[in-house]
Parts: C-alpha cells; sequence; structure tokens
C-alpha cells in the first residue's frame, strides 16, 4: 500500500500544481475522525492507482490558505487536479468504486 | 471451499456487522464483511457516546469504531471495502454481487444501515460542500464566530447544534413541528444553551447564494408565512433512511423500507438475517445493533449446522 504524501500551503504549487500526473489531494483535517476512517479507502487507491495519479494530503487546520483558496469548507473532500487545474471535487464519504470512477475519468 | 465462497457474508461495517463479525469469527465461521466506505457507521459522526455501556466518560465516535474495528478483526474476520449491489439467491446459496466481483455465502447478515435523509429542496446539492454540510464535527471549525442553522428535530440534530455552539455565533435550529423528538436530557442541555435558538413549525424551502450559501428561504408550515434567515452555512440532520436500495424485490420490508425479522434477527428468507438500524422497529441506537449483529452470527451458526 502506498501512503499519501503530506503537502502545504508551501510546497502546494510544486507538489499538486506544477506536476504532469493528475494528483489527488485529500483535504483532512485531525478534529474530523470520519477523515481518518477514509484514510484507508484512499491509501488502497494510492496503492492501485501508483504511476498513474499522484496522492498527497492536506491539513487543512495547519495549512487553511490553500484550504481557503479552493472554498473547502466541508471535510473529508477528495479533490482531483490536472494540469493545475481542480477538475473533480468529492465532498464527504463516497464508496471506493464512486473514487475509482473519478478517478478513470480524470485519466481518460 | 473456493476462495470467493464463504460460511458468512456480512454487509455493513457499522457496530451491527462487527459484532455479528466478531461472533462468526469466534465461532469458526468463514466469515466476511464488506464494507463500502469506512468501518463504524453513523457513530463517527457523533462528538461523544455518552449511552454505550462500558464507557461511563463516554467516548468519541470514531475512537468507539475505531476500537469496534480493531476488535472484530481479532479472531479471522476478512474485511473488504466494497459497495454491495446486489444480492441473488441461486437455490440455497447466496450471491453477493458488489464493485469488486461477486462473493457465495451459506448465510448472509444484512447490516446496511441508514443513510442520511436529504433535504431535498433547491440548492441542497448544488451547495454541498459550500455550506451545506451534514457532520458537524468534521465542519463546525469551518464556521467560527458565523451564524449557522440546522435542520432536524432529533438527537442528531440536537447533537450537532450543541457541537457547533462551541463554534458558531448563533445556532438557529430549524424543526417543522412544535417540539422536538431527541432524548430529554439531550433538549434540556440545548434549551440552557445560550448560543442555541429554535425556530419552530419552519421548513426550509430554498438554500440561496452565490459562491457559497448566503441566506436561508423559511416557510412556517402552520401559519404559511414565509421569512429569511441569513447563515453562510446549514447543518442537515433529518435522521436516516434503512438502505435498502440494493435488496429491492428480495426481502419483506416495512413501509419505511426497514426490514422486516423476528427475535432470531430472520428475515422472510432462509438464510438471511438482518441486524442494526437497518430492521424494522429498530431503535437506532450502538447498544442495541451490537446485541442484533451477535443474535444474528450465533442463529447463522444454527443454521449452517442444520
Amino acid at each position: 500500500m502506498s501512503k499519501p504524501v503530506e503537502v502545504n500551503d508551501d510546497n502546494f504549487d510544486q507538489m499538486v500544481l506544477q506536476v504532469k500526473t493528475p494528483v489527488l489531494v485529500d483535504f483532512w483535517a485531525d478534529w474530523c475522525g470520519p477523515c481518518r476512517m477514509v484514510a484507508p479507502i484512499v491509501e488502497e487507491l494510492a496503492g492501485e492507482y501508483e504511476g498513474r495519479v499522484s496522492f498527497t494530503k492536506l491539513d487543512v487546520a495547519q495549512n487553511p490558505k490553500t484550504a481557503s483558496k479552493y472554498g473547502i469548507m466541508s471535510i473529508p473532500s477528495l479533490v482531483i487536479f490536472k494540469d493545475g487545474n481542480l477538475v473533480s471535487n468529492l465532498v464527504g464519504f463516497r464508496p471506493k468504486a464512486d473514487l475509482k470512477r473519478s478517478l478513470d475519468d480524470v485519466l481518460g | 471451499m473456493g476462495d470467493r465462497e464463504y460460511d458468512v457474508i456480512i454487509i455493513g461495517g457499522g457496530p451491527a456487522g462487527l459484532a455479528a463479525g466478531l461472533y462468526a469469527a469466534r465461532a469458526r465461521l468463514r466469515s466476511l464483511l464488506l464494507e463500502r466506505v469506512a468501518a463504524g457507521g453513523w457513530i463517527v459522526n457523533a462528538e461523544l457516546v455518552e449511552n454505550y455501556l462500558g464507557f461511563p466518560q463516554g467516548i468519541s465516535g470514531p475512537e468507539l469504531a475505531g476500537l469496534m474495528n480493531e476488535q472484530a478483526k481479532k479472531y479471522g474476520l476478512e474485511v473488504l471495502l466494497a459497495e454491495v449491489i446486489g444480492l441473488k439467491l441461486e437455490g440455497k446459496r447466496k450471491v453477493i454481487k458488489t464493485a469488486e466481483g461477486d462473493f457465495t455465502a451459506r448465510t448472509v447478515i444484512i447490516a446496511s444501515g441508514s443513510d442520511r435523509v436529504k433535504l431535498d429542496v433547491p440548492g441542497e446539492e448544488e451547495f454541498t460542500g459550500r455550506g451545506v454540510a451534514y457532520c458537524a464535527i468534521c465542519d463546525a471549525a469551518f464556521f467560527r464566530d458565523v451564524p449557522v442553522a440546522v435542520v432536524g428535530g432529533g438527537n442528531a440534530a440536537i447533537g450537532d447544534a450543541m457541537y457547533l455552539s462551541k463554534f458558531a455565533a448563533r445556532v438557529t435550529v430549524l424543526h417543522r413541528r412544535q417540539q422536538l423528538r431527541a432524548t430529554s436530557i439531550l433538549q434540556e442541555r440545548a434549551f440552557a444553551e445560550p448560543k442555541i435558538e429554535f425556530r419552530w413549525n419552519t421548513v426550509v424551502a430554498v438554500i440561496e447564494g452565490g459562491a457559497k450559501v448566503e441566506r436561508l428561504r423559511l416557510r412556517n408550515v402552520r401559519s404559511g408565512e414565509e421569512s429569511t434567515l441569513d447563515v453562510p452555512g446549514i447543518f442537515i440532520a433529518l435522521g436516516s433512511t434503512p438502505n435498502t436500495g440494493y435488496l429491492k424485490d428480495s426481502l419483506p420490508l416495512d413501509t419505511r423500507g426497514a426490514i422486516i425479522t423476528n427475535e432470531k434477527m430472520e428475515t422472510g428468507v432462509p438464510g438471511i438475517f438482518a441486524a442494526g438500524d437497518i430492521r424494522a422497529n429498530s431503535i437506532r441506537q450502538v447498544v442495541a445493533a451490537t446485541g442484533d449483529g451477535a443474535t444474528a452470527a450465533v442463529y447463522a451458526e444454527k443454521f449452517i449446522a442444520e
């Protein structure tokens, strides 16, 4: 299983927006128990899509600038970026199949 | 047995499913639990669970879910993250169709619980994640020092309102009746909290805004009078509806769509059991769900033995 890489306000541009492959960003916070429960699905997907999609996570409590820039007001939010643009935003719990569909859509 | 064949397949990883899984595994039944999103069920949304025996100081929902999950897996229960999309009977074999392929079992314990009831008004879908929220403990921090609304009159709504009152400037509870359904002790606490106000006999007609929610258009169901509430956040806590969509035409359901069972958790189909919130007349409490799950597993074992 792959582990998503932590990103922050300072390296978001470099680690997410400038990257060639699509990037999924898991917006979470430690007060959000449900976010932690969704983590296993994200890790499974990170393994299954290794090499095709980059998986990252952003702690919104520590990184309010990025969270606010993308209008994140609900967590967990799984956001997919492609070529620096936000292309998909899945708010709240989703079954793995839904997430795979979104990832497959972005990969085209 | 083939590698996709089991003695028991449990659908749903909330307290009912986890209890069933624990008992089935300890009975040395080959058991598989299928969970759609995350183990724990609805308790993951509870800030504090005070009415589950064994925790006099209360325990957070996510923490309790984590402990249950850990315990359930100790004895060999297999857990797979997959959504069940159908259930078919082939003679005595039960075929469970999932997004990750099919499995067969000699018995099935349906513990897929409930889904949130939506408000079902204009604006709800488009503003989800932008002011329309369903999980207070997840999202309260985004609404510090601003007014918010909570829709509902039961334990979830009152629990959410109490939690939000720690962050928000003001919490307005909108309930379509004249009184709350919530447990008395929770009502007492809510009425005593100065930051919480109530608007009775009120429903939300429309959720409006630009990039985010800005206001709610309300209606009094008795007088018909319309009004507006300017809030950037609305938390919808209307309760639950049984998750039986994927079972349509397979089992006897009541008028709510809940599964009818006897006291052995048996449904109308031999070898298929139900446990937890999904059952008709369930009181929808963790302590009841775990009781149902254990009962279902014990009777599933007896069914297999016969």
